[in-house]
């Protein structure tokens, strides 16, 4: 049995689509281990959710249904995801590499007593000994590593976009309830949640990202200018910044641009006053056009970028932004 | 509520911030070098400012803990310059390529030895393999809740107020004590340490203590060692960069626009 099991996670709207990026891996590896492909969704009501998963032509689609699994809560999830591994004993279990991923898999691997790898991009079955080999980029995206490790469950979180999305076939899985102990004392509470409005970096067509080039908080007002001239061209536009400016708490982290922030690929990203560590540049590099402003000419933001100025920010922007009223 | 007792685990990493040209890949040897100076990671920086800023306002001794192969005290001493009160350097040529299941199952015998704890702190992740495990997986292994992802920690009674960074905003969380929190660098920077200071600190005699797998008491073999099959080098980032010419300003902001106007 070489069974290889995803969790399909679940926003507002329907299935978050990375999950169909776990479909694709996971009836891949299933094929090569002759085991099933399994998915499982919990919630406090995933019923529509399953309903859509099982379009995709999976062996079989298992939901766990709770009040207490509604939102997350990673001490509830952890010990519903631990009985669900033990009940269906998957030889994989794979994940989207998602704050959920983040927090849960490390201690799920242990309770297995397996080894997790995290932010994979690519999976493979090494055809000698049936063991995955798991690509992971490593020192920012310097090197790449391919690691074969101990446990059964093998464990993985898989890096958004690193696989084409699956297509619902029309094939309809059956959907079945697993009914477990859900925890319901918990040791951590969350006593409030503040929602903010996130701005979703990853579906802006421009970017203008400042980094630590800008002195003061109050310079990204005229990133902010540029962003607005965009948008009133009809133009989605947005501002994003490096880590710095987050740590500076400037920003919040949703602007953030990198491998710790959100990696982005718009048509045109502008990099101002950044001066280009790697954790940043893996972040925008599949960027269309990257720009580049900077007085620094040797900075790294100018190797990645098709076009470079080597200019004082504050006096080209302005100007820039007159010229693209005029020219858009 | 007396003073806190609270440990940071630290990992000694090459400066996730240099260039990329820095970094060398040998794929033959399966060695990635980095020609650059390590530094402590800049997550785990940011555990121990949230552990400093505690201290100051509720008194507080910190114990910083860095487990490695090879490290290096000079670069580990920052953590004192910057207010932390021990150190404690758990190294053991038998740590190389320790994975981090290892890590964690080093970091529980050493902590194991201190006994008493209230806080236990780490960054979220390390610049280096970005994994985020180390920190949940010693919790689990100590037993401990964890609170993941913390941008602001505040003690209550006798407990944690933990502000996490979450996709929709954040979360105000309570943990009792002890519990392990990863710290995001949403906290904040670590405060500037002087150069001067640093250096004078070099010639001090600080509290520091060092042990080997032997001193805890570690079976070598039962720490978890990184399987590297392959090492590749990366995709090639590099682009032919045209840099904007004009003979003012004007003429330069004009071309950029029309660049922009092309590309969107």
């Amino acid at each position: 049995m070489g069974d290889v099991l995803i969790l399909a996670e679940v926003k507002e709207s329907g299935l978050e689509k990375s999950t169909f990026e776990l479909i694709t891996l996971a009836k891949q590896l299933a094929k090569e281990l002759e085991g099933k492909a399994l998915s499982i969704v919990l919630g406090k009501d995933p019923t529509e959710a399953g309903q859509e998963l099982r379009r995709f032509a999976l062996d079989s689609v298992y939901k766990v249904q709770d009040p207490a699994l509604e939102g997350f809560v990673p001490e509830v999830w952890l010990n519903t995801l631990e009985q669900v591994i033990k009940e269906l004993r998957p030889q994989v279990f794979l994940m989207t590499h998602s704050p959920v991923a983040r927090d849960i898999l490390p201690r799920l691997g242990l309770r297995l007593n397996s080894t997790v790898t995290m932010d994979c991009v690519e999976v493979k079955v090494d055809p000698s000994d049936k063991r995955l080999l798991r690509k992971k980029p490593i020192y920012g995206g310097n090197a790449m590593a391919v690691l074969k490790c101990k446990g059964t469950p093998e464990i993985v979180s898989l890096r958004k976009n690193s696989y084409p999305m699956a297509q619902a076939d029309g094939q309809v899985s059956e959907l079945k309830e697993l009914t477990l102990k859900i925890t319901k004392d918990l040791v951590t509470q969350v006593l409030e949640t503040k929602k903010r409005d996130i701005v979703e970096l990853d579906k802006a067509e421009v970017i203008i990202s400042g980094g630590r080039g800008l002195a003061e908080k109050e310079e990204f007002s005229q990133l902010e200018q540029l962003a607005a001239v965009l948008e009133k061209k009809g133009i989605k536009a947005m501002v994003g910044c490096s880590r710095p400016i987050v740590d500076k708490g400037w920003m919040s982290s949703d602007r953030q641009v990198g491998l710790t922030g959100t990696m982005v690929a718009p048509n045109v990203y502008i990099a101002i006053g950044i001066s280009g560590a790697i954790q940043h540049l893996v972040g925008m590099v599949r960027s269309k056009k990257i720009i580049a402003i900077n007085t620094d000419a040797g900075c790294n933001m100018f190797k990645v970028a098709d076009y470079g100025l080597t200019e004082d920010y504050k006096e080209i922007l302005p100007l820039l932004i007159k010229k693209l009223e005029e020219t858009l | 509520m007396k003073e806190l007792k609270m440990i940071v685990c630290a990992k000694q990493i090459p400066d996730p911030e240099a260039p990329f040209s820095a970094v060398s890949v040998d794929t033959q040897k399966k060695i990635v070098s980095v020609d650059a100076p390590d530094v402590i990671n800049p997550y785990d920086e940011n555990a121990l400012e949230a552990a400093i800023r505690l201290k100051e306002t509720i008194g507080g001794f910190i114990t910083v803990i860095s487990v490695g192969a090879s490290l290096s005290d000079t670069v580990l001493r920052k953590a004192i310059a910057a207010g932390a009160d021990e150190l404690i350097l758990v190294e053991d040529p038998a740590f190389q390529d320790i994975d981090s299941n290892g890590t964690a199952y080093v970091l529980k015998k050493t902590i194991e030895k201190i006994a008493s704890y209230d806080l236990i702190l780490t960054g979220r992740q390390a610049g280096d393999w970005d994994s985020g495990q180390v920190g949940l997986i010693l919790a689990e292994l100590l037993g401990l809740p964890c609170v993941s992802m913390a941008a602001k920690i505040e003690l209550q009674d006798s407990h944690l107020l933990v502000e996490r960074v979450v996709p929709i905003g954040t979360e105000l969380v309570k943990t009792p004590l002890p519990s392990l929190v990863t710290v995001s660098n949403e906290v904040g920077e670590l405060r500037y340490v002087s150069r001067s200071k640093i250096l004078a600190m070099l010639k001090k005699r600080i509290p520091m203590k060092k042990m080997s797998a032997k001193d805890l008491g570690l079976e070598t073999e039962k720490v978890s060692k990184l399987e590297l099959v392959e090492l590749q080098p990366p995709p090639d980032m590099r682009r032919q960069c045209v840099f904007i010419e004009g003979v003012n300003l004007e003429e330069k902001a004009q071309k950029l626009a029309q660049i922009i106007k092309d590309s969107i």
